[in-house]
């Protein structure tokens, strides 16, 4: 007689204390900082970069549904953003004009409710043809309904209103929770609010079948037909969702700006979603997050600096692109992981050469960009950084661009060898 | 009749160019699956340089090293960006050149200004060629037409008559195969994409005096191109030659036209005051690629003349 118990498999599902863990803490963290910050008593610029933040959190969260977790590259990701914003906008004009029914006791607070229902009904609409394709047919259908919407946007101005756009006044209709939505702590918690319903029921979406038939359709759209399912229908069912959240984020825009344009649904709002869900990583569900933080505050604070932000954006896009494809995001997994293997120490001796290295080819780099960009403007304006006046001109200059960036390249040169020698 | 004459040349002309920028894509999309975002950047590329050269030596010499260069540029782009992107997969590689895309307009700007740069139409090339119902025909837009033409006949010499072209053939459709009869399919890939750049750059040094030479004319260009390469079809040179010719006609005689939804849909009730009826069809002209490319993709996935899909 054998003891057939023994041989049962283990019990591989996770224990209710990991369940919490992973899936509800990080919820509970993040219900706990919106909440604390507040208390801080944030200034007038602080609360409308936070506004910014937070849309641009649901906005890449709702981008990622899509390319990370379906695999459907977009290039037309602001259209539903767009008109999801606008139909808010119009409903905020009907609840101005307070004519009675629906639109009378309809409270400015739950717009984003609007946007959501535009965003989902523009993603049914344009979704259904586009998502009978995948992959770069996806992304090309994409590029063109987006390019067609933004220019319908100029033309139908009764809708989109033109180039000037239409605007709208927050301060009316019903209050909710006693809010008149008036001052900025006000819209901090309208913010605050859809941010996490938008965060924590698009994490809730991962989880149910359909998220987790999106995740098999990405990277293996044949045995899901063998199972049983349609990969189309089930694109089809995500791109709603994501138009849906898209619009929730372009409903709390409205709301925090009372203004939406055209240039709204046009491909650089497209592109720079794109940007902010891929550099924050698009495998991780906090990827998005940590790339909407990012870019939203390189966007608002690295622009007062410098003029050239944005290639300093392109770079970084770049060298996610080529070197760390998991994104800001996967870099901070990695190096958790690392820690935990081999403690501190040895974290910081494995990049004991690198990380110098690539400090030095981007002061080097900065110094080349910085004195170009002043130069280009014409202005007669020099970089100066520590008191030292550097121009175009100087020998200095040059010695300080490349000095740094050879001895980047030749540690890093030094550093492959090294190891190449190694394993042989 | 005048009108007809007019559009028809320039249309030609149009569609010449969009043919040079969107034969090197077609090369590169069908060989190696890259959609590559920053073709449109090479062009402006090649219309930047072509104005550095001419302010010091002479257009003629642009006309040679200004491709030149940028096809050099692109090969070292390939060797040691996108080789290196290849092991994540084409979303990586499109991604790659979305961003090169972004790079490239920045650096542009800063080098050469946010402004239009005065580049112009070389003097030995600036009169009159002949006059048409009076209006007097420019005798560099012959010129595009030529080079267009000669480039087009270099091209299909190359590529169908000759060992070499025989090889990219080959590539095209069968890579692994070509690499196990002992060819570097990499370094022809290398070279294919070097080779397209250039002639995106050769279409930038003929056609950014002829069009505008600004930081924005690749974001203008890229999309347009893009149209080309899915409407004609993978892999098939022809089919960009047809489409990029229909595209520049198409967009050409759009323009052309003055009359309004209203004054056509009359019939039908669309009053030519309201919002709808006063659409004009010239106004529509920049969004007839996108049209045709969203019909095409759900219609027709070969394209027009492709034989694969997209």
């Amino acid at each position: 007689m054998t003891d057939h118990s023994s041989t049962l498999p283990k019990n591989l599902a996770p224990t209710g204390k990991e369940k919490f863990r992973a899936r509800i803490l990080p919820l509970l963290i993040m219900v706990l900082i919106l909440a604390v910050i507040p208390m801080f008593s944030p200034s007038r610029t602080a609360y409308s970069l936070l506004a910014a933040v937070g849309i641009n959190i649901v906005f890449a969260l709702s981008y990622n549904m899509l390319l990370g977790r379906g695999g459907l590259l977009s290039f037309g990701h602001a259209v539903y953003f767009g008109l999801g914003g606008y139909g808010a906008m119009h409903a905020m004009r009907a609840i101005e004009l307070g004519e009675g029914g629906f639109w009378a006791s309809f409270p400015i607070f739950g717009l984003p409710i609007i946007g959501f229902a535009c965003g989902a009904l523009a993603g049914a609409i344009i979704g259904w043809p586009s998502c009978r394709r995948s992959g770069t047919p996806f992304a090309m259908i994409s590029l063109g309904v987006a390019e067609l919407i933004a220019a319908a946007g100029f033309m139908f101005a009764s809708i989109f209103g033109g180039e000037e756009g239409i605007t709208g006044d927050r301060m009316n209709g019903p209050e909710l929770f006693g809010l008149s939505m008036g001052p900025l702590s006000d819209i901090y918690i309208f913010i605050a609010f859809w941010t996490f319903v938008g965060t924590a029921s698009m994490y809730a979406f991962t989880r149910t079948p359909l998220g987790k038939l999106s995740e098999a359709t990405r990277d293996n759209p044949e045995r899901v037909q063998f199972i049983g399912f349609s990969p189309v229908r089930i694109r089809f069912m995500v791109f709603i969702f994501a138009g849906a959240f898209a619009g929730m984020a372009g409903g709390m825009a409205a709301v925090n700006y009372e203004i939406f344009t055209p240039d709204s649904l046009s491909l650089n709002p497209s592109g720079f979603v794109l940007l902010m869900a891929y550099i924050g990583g698009i495998r991780y569900f906090p990827g998005p997050i940590v790339g909407a933080i990012v870019l939203t505050l390189m966007q608002s604070m690295l622009s007062d600096f410098t003029e050239a932000w944005l290639l300093y954006l392109g770079i970084l896009f770049i060298l996610i692109v080529t070197f760390a494809p998991a994104g800001l995001s996967g870099i901070l997994y990695s190096i958790g992981a690392t820690v935990r293997q081999t403690g501190l120490v040895g974290a910081i001796s494995q990049v004991k050469i690198k990380l110098p290295a690539s400090v030095l080819i981007f002061m080097g780099t900065l110094i080349l960009i910085e004195t170009s960009t002043r130069m280009s403007n014409g202005y007669g304006e020099v970089f100066e950084p520590f008191g030292l006046s550097l121009s175009l001109g100087s020998p200095l200059t040059w010695f300080l661009i490349a000095g740094p960036i050879i001895a980047g390249v030749a540690l890093l040169w030094k550093a492959k060898t090294d190891a190449q020698g190694d394993q042989a | 009749m005048e009108t007809f004459l007019f559009s028809l040349l320039n249309g030609v002309i149009y569609g010449l160019l969009l043919f040079m920028l969107s034969s090197g894509l077609t090369l590169i999309f069908s060989m190696m699956g890259i959609l590559n975002f920053a073709h449109a950047s090479f062009y402006m590329l090649g219309a930047y340089f072509a104005y550095s050269f001419t302010q010091v030596t002479s257009f003629w010499l642009a006309l040679i090293f200004a491709p030149l260069l940028v096809g050099l540029f692109g090969a070292a782009v390939e060797r040691w960006g996108l080789r290196k992107v290849h092991a994540n997969g084409h979303v990586a590689e499109l991604l790659f050149t979305f961003g090169l895309a972004y790079l490239i307009d920045e650096v542009v700007k800063i080098i050469w200004g946010k402004n239009t740069v005065d580049y112009q139409i070389p003097a030995a090339l600036d009169f009159p060629l002949f006059e048409l119902f009076g209006a007097q025909y420019p005798a560099y837009r012959m010129f595009i037409l030529i080079v267009a033409v000669a480039m087009l006949a270099a091209l299909w010499f190359l590529l169908k008559r000759t060992r070499i072209g025989l090889i990219i053939q080959a590539s095209l459709t069968h890579p692994h195969m070509v690499g196990h009869l002992g060819h570097n399919v990499p370094r022809i890939f290398m070279a294919v994409f070097g080779a397209g750049c250039a002639l995106a750059a050769l279409a930038g040094v003929i056609g950014g005096n002829y069009l505008t030479t600004e930081p924005s004319m690749a974001a203008f260009m890229g999309p347009v191109v893009f149209v080309v390469v899915v409407v004609g079809g993978l892999g098939s040179l022809e089919g960009a030659f047809f489409a990029s010719l229909l595209i520049g006609l198409m967009q050409t005689f759009a323009i052309s036209i003055s009359a309004s939804f209203g004054d056509i849909f009359g019939w039908a009730g669309v009053s030519p005051t309201s919002e709808l009826g006063s659409i004009t069809i010239s106004s529509l002209a920049p969004m007839l690629p996108f049209l045709m490319l969203v019909l095409v993709l759900m219609v027709r996935p070969n394209g027009l003349m492709g034989t694969r899909e997209v």
